[in-house]
């Protein structure tokens, strides 16, 4: 019975602390955020903090049958569960529920359940399976293929539901590929690029090429001088200048109007406050208001007088920020980064590759999560859809980062057994 | 394998905690470092409660109140505290259905929630009687007051016009009005809106997050309070204006009267009006457009100021002034009155039988085609000038110095220019400089593409009694002080015409009304000076036209009179302003029977009874 001593004896209680501690801020921020004083009972079911409550025990319970599950079961099973979520993904195109224009919803029993969720964990389960195989390398080509394919499947049928946001965060998932040993260029490209497409957006086009120019010649000046360091060089350099003009042409003539909008309001040349820059305008105006202390658990008037909108979801950080102030703010991301540095460290101490790769998935894919959602209430990323993790209202995404981690909790505890 | 790779951790964790580190440097800047967000926060909690001041009264030139305010109260909602209201009796109240009901609640809440907006605007004082008695039942609900304008005498509507809420152009443009702040639109309304409106007020109230009033904001450290808006001194009399409508009962036309030395407008009739109570208030809109349909009688048309007509035969006395003035014309003229003006086609322009031939008094008294036709022919080909059109653009020069073409400037907007036509003109329709003195001719008898105004009309007479000075009509004395001056019109503006050719213009024009054209205008204590006018007019009846002023010794009042479709000159418009002038100077109209006829005559849907044609002093002119 060594294991049964074990499940709670071995599992990493700091993770689980963590876990608790945002949930339980997710749901007082919920509850302030839709603070009604006609309805006081915290689990009245009619109001979002009672489902919330019930969305709690229900993801507990599910942590906890997570954590009873004999942790070879999620590696063998890997595919079998990335082809069932694949599936349910098709599936709820044709018979799912639309919700604020995206069709991802089964309806079960009066809640809505979004697939879409949980297939971002089967698919890191079934990326840690491919990438923890023994033959396998990222660095050749076919592997990487592969790899992406993975990755890509879910992404575009969640594209089909036109839930872009939650498409989006597949992509996170390259982080992992770079762990695996990919060439840092992929990894780097995903950062460089979109900096050099708000560059195109923001200064003369010439005036970019220019100082690419510069940075050519320089690395041209600085290495080996070797024909085959220049041709790469010339086609970086090329490659960004068609991407530069390619994105001010698709900004100016393939984008829609409203899309248009929202760049232009996340660069700050749209000042119309009234349409798409209204939910960045009053989330700041709300999590500015805050100050140092905040307001004070209940006190914050912006969330309450429903001027941000998607208070309890995607814009719950603003309650945050106006009733707990830049102290609290502060705290819940440093609570996540925390989350984030726990996971990388765990998953670096795995003796299986599987479990390893698995642990870096989750961190991309909560990371990513938390680097939007607040960056879009902070007005740094586009207004995006997707919720925090652990704290944003709903019933699918708290149950499927539960699941998420607690694999890995689950995985972790297991460590001298897995190999 | 992937070990060697293992050091990667410490780039993706030096990433994460690099967002994370961004993202608390950006909290720290829009938490601590600017201010610009808790203020627009405040803006959120904070209620700015505006304190509407009283608009400026008006007076008129003898003291008497014109124009004053009422209180009126705007039932306000805030959809967010609507509780089960009990529909039906609210809408008993301020009587409106449900479904009216139910509609401004949704336009109130579509446009916030939180924010009160007018539900009921300007309820009078005695319906609100009522409404305040249950108001509180009426949870969401609160009253708003405001002043709602309201006028002693039923008279001059478009002079004084009206307000109504500020246009969304009107915000964008002009930062001091909000949505559901008053405007003036026309009349002094408008054009002295700025010193009328005063200054808004505003209370600064705090509000908690379930939106109960926490009292005012810092001890009202930053409240406003409003300033009332100025008292306006109007030249109008309001007895005479009075006056002037009620003789203009069923006619379409004009009556302007101005005081001679200063230019002050005594009485502005456009005729048909309507009460100027009519769109004030609640009422406005639904009146506004029933005014605005009615296509027979065109209320709102302001035609002193607006309508234009050839002036007819009073432009006689510019012909002679200006005839005078450029050497072609004294006052021992003489011309022969064939019966007519030949224009050497076989046609001619006609003239009525009258002895023949006629010095410039006679010609003026008995208003002879003929003679000035020779005139203004003799004018426009005045030997002095190298061509025609020198000739033309000199006298074009000397009429426009009278105040014709061109607006002159009154204080009630709307004003039309009239119309002295150009030499392009004419070049246009003739081709360049193919027309001579005969091809215009008919200019010299005031009709043709002349055109000019009521106002301007009134303004010749003006001239005419100053020898050739006038101040730009106004309507606007003092503002704010009953004995300050509107400065804006303390301009003189001197005609071109010498004043030494004046005597002889109002010699002939006393004539007219003792023994010429005008004879029906004649009162026996008051030596006036007159002249008739009849313009021709393709649409219908000539239109009467008399303009005189009064006493001819030291004028007090310069009046002109437009009657549409009307006939003579002597006919209606000319007796009118004789009854106006008479009630001017001396307080009462003692020719009762003229009186009652000019107010029954109905001119607009009556025919006119022959006999009225065939009175003894009636002439043509």
């Amino acid at each position: 019975m060594r294991e049964d001593k074990g499940i709670f004896y071995r599992i990493d209680w700091v993770l689980v602390g963590i876990y608790l501690t945002l949930v339980i801020i997710g749901w007082l921020n919920i509850y302030a955020a839709v603070f009604n004083e006609n309805h006081h009972h915290i689990a009245d079911l009619t109001q979002k903090y009672g489902k919330q409550m019930a969305f709690i025990i229900a993801a507990i319970l599910l942590a906890l049958g997570t954590l009873i599950i004999d942790p070879k079961f999620f590696s063998q099973f890997a595919w079998f569960i990335y082809g069932f979520f694949l599936f349910m993904l098709v599936i709820v195109i044709f018979s799912g529920r639309e919700v604020a224009g995206s069709k991802g919803w089964f309806a079960i029993a009066g809640f809505g359940i979004q697939p879409a969720e949980f297939a971002k964990m089967a698919t890191v389960l079934a990326l840690a399976k491919y990438l923890g195989t023994l033959d396998v390398s990222i660095s050749r080509f076919r592997s990487l293929v592969t790899a992406s394919a993975i990755i890509l499947f879910p992404a575009i049928i969640v594209l089909l539901q036109h839930d872009t946001g939650s498409a989006i965060v597949f992509l996170a998932l390259v982080i992992v590929f770079y762990r695996a040993g990919l060439t840092g260029f992929i990894p780097l490209a995903f950062i460089v690029l979109p900096v050099l497409g708000v560059l195109a957006l923001l200064i003369p086009k010439l005036m970019l090429v220019a100082v690419l120019l510069v940075l050519a010649g320089g690395f041209y000046f600085y290495s080996n001088q070797k024909l085959r360091t220049i041709v790469l060089i010339s086609a970086v350099f090329l490659g960004s200048v068609g991407f530069v003009f390619s994105i001010d042409y698709s900004v100016k003539h393939i984008l829609e109007p409203h899309q248009r909008n929202r760049i232009h309001v996340l660069l700050g040349q749209n000042f119309d406050l009234k349409g798409a820059g209204y939910n960045v305008n009053q989330s700041l105006i709300a999590i500015g208001s805050g100050r140092f202390f905040g307001k004070g658990f209940l006190q914050g008037t912006q969330t309450k007088y429903n001027f941000v909108p998607e208070q309890s979801t995607d814009f719950i950080f603003c309650t945050v920020g106006e009733e707990w102030g830049f102290l609290g703010s502060s705290i819940l991301v440093l609570l996540y980064l925390g989350l984030f540095t726990r996971i990388i460290l765990l998953a670096e101490r795995q003796r299986s590759r599987f479990s390893r790769f698995y642990g870096y998935g989750v961190a991309s894919i909560l990371f990513f999560h938390f680097a939007i959602n607040i960056g879009m209430t902070l007005g740094l990323m586009p207004v995006i859809g997707i919720p925090l993790p652990f704290v944003s209202y709903g019933g699918s995404s708290l149950w499927a980062f539960t699941v998420l981690l607690f694999i890995f909790i689950r995985q972790d505890s297991y460590r001298y057994e897995l190999v | 394998m992937e070990r060697i790779y293992a050091d990667r951790k410490y780039i993706i964790i030096g990433f994460f905690l690099l967002i994370g580190l961004f993202y608390i440097a950006r909290l720290f800047y829009v938490q601590i470092m600017v201010d610009k967000y808790i203020l627009s926060a405040n803006n959120n909690v904070l209620r700015y409660v505006t304190q509407y001041p009283a608009r400026g009264l008006v007076f008129d030139r003898t003291g008497k109140l014109l124009v004053y305010n009422e209180a009126a109260y705007d039932l306000m909602v805030i959809p967010r505290q609507v509780k089960n209201p009990d529909t039906m009796a609210l809408c008993h109240l301020i009587g409106i259905d449900k479904a009216e009901f139910i509609n401004r609640l949704k336009k109130a809440r579509n446009f916030s929630p939180y924010r009160p907006s007018i539900f009921e605007a300007q309820i009078t004082r005695d319906s609100y009687g009522f409404l305040e008695e249950k108001l509180f039942l009426f949870q969401g609900f609160f009253v708003q007051s405001r002043t709602l304008r309201k006028y002693t005498y039923p008279v001059a509507a478009h002079t004084f016009g009206y307000i109504g809420e500020a246009g969304p152009d009107v915000i964008e443009k002009n930062s001091y009005y909000r949505p559901g702040d008053y405007i003036g639109i026309s009349g002094i309304e408008k054009s002295y809106e700025e010193i009328l409106r005063g200054k808004k007020g505003m209370k600064i109230r705090v509000f908690d997050v379930l939106n109960r009033d926490k009292g005012s904001f810092r001890e009202g450290k930053y409240d406003t309070t409003s300033m009332a808006g100025t008292d306006l001194y109007s030249s109008l009399d309001a007895e005479l204006q009075q006056y002037g409508e009620k003789l203009m009962t069923n006619k379409k036309g004009s009556i302007v009267a101005i005081e001679p030395q200063s230019g002050e407008l005594l009485c502005v009739v456009s005729s048909p009006s309507y009460d100027p109570n009519l769109l004030a208030g609640n009422i406005r809109k639904k009146n506004y457009t029933l005014l605005l349909q009615d296509t027979v009688y065109v209320p709102l048309f302001n035609r002193a100021l607006m309508a234009m007509y050839p002036p007819g035969s009073t432009f006689k006395l510019v012909d002679a002034l200006v005839g005078q003035q450029e050497g072609v014309l004294t006052p021992q003229t003489r011309y022969g009155c064939p019966g007519g003006f030949p224009l050497g086609n076989g046609k001619k322009v006609g003239c009525h039988p009258h002895p023949s031939p006629l010095d410039l008094i006679g010609a003026i008294q008995i208003s002879c085609n003929s003679y000035f036709c020779r005139v203004f022919k003799s004018i426009i080909d005045n030997r002095f000038y190298p061509s025609t059109r020198k000739a033309y653009e000199s006298w074009r020069k000397e009429v426009m110095s009278f105040g014709f073409g061109k607006r002159l400037g009154i204080d009630i907007p709307g004003e039309l220019n009239g119309n002295i036509p150009t030499p392009a003109y004419y070049d246009k329709y003739h081709g360049v400089n193919r027309w001579r003195s005969m091809t215009i001719i008919s200019l010299g008898i005031g009709q043709g593409e002349i055109g000019i105004t009521p106002i301007q009309l009134a303004n010749l007479a003006a001239v005419i009694s100053n020898k050739g000075w006038y101040y730009a009509p106004h309507i606007i004395r003092a503002i704010g002080r009953k004995d300050s001056l509107n400065m804006a019109y303390s301009t003189k503006h001197i005609v071109l015409v010498d004043p030494r050719y004046f005597d002889v213009v109002i010699e002939g024009m006393a004539d007219v009304v003792t023994g010429g054209t005008g004879t029906i205008a004649k009162i026996d204590s008051i030596t006036m000076c007159g002249k008739t006018g009849t313009a021709q007019n393709p649409h219908g009846k000539n239109h009467s036209i008399f303009i005189a002023f009064a006493p001819i010794s030291n004028p007090k009042i310069a009046i002109a009179v437009v009657c549409e479709n009307a006939g003579y000159g002597a006919a209606w418009a000319a007796p009118i302003a004789s009854l106006m002038i008479e009630k001017y100077l001396n307080h009462s109209v003692k020719r009762k029977d003229l009186e009652d006829r000019m107010i029954n005559g109905n001119l607009i849907n009556g025919k006119l009874p022959e006999s009225e044609r065939g009175q003894g002093n009636i002439l043509p002119d």
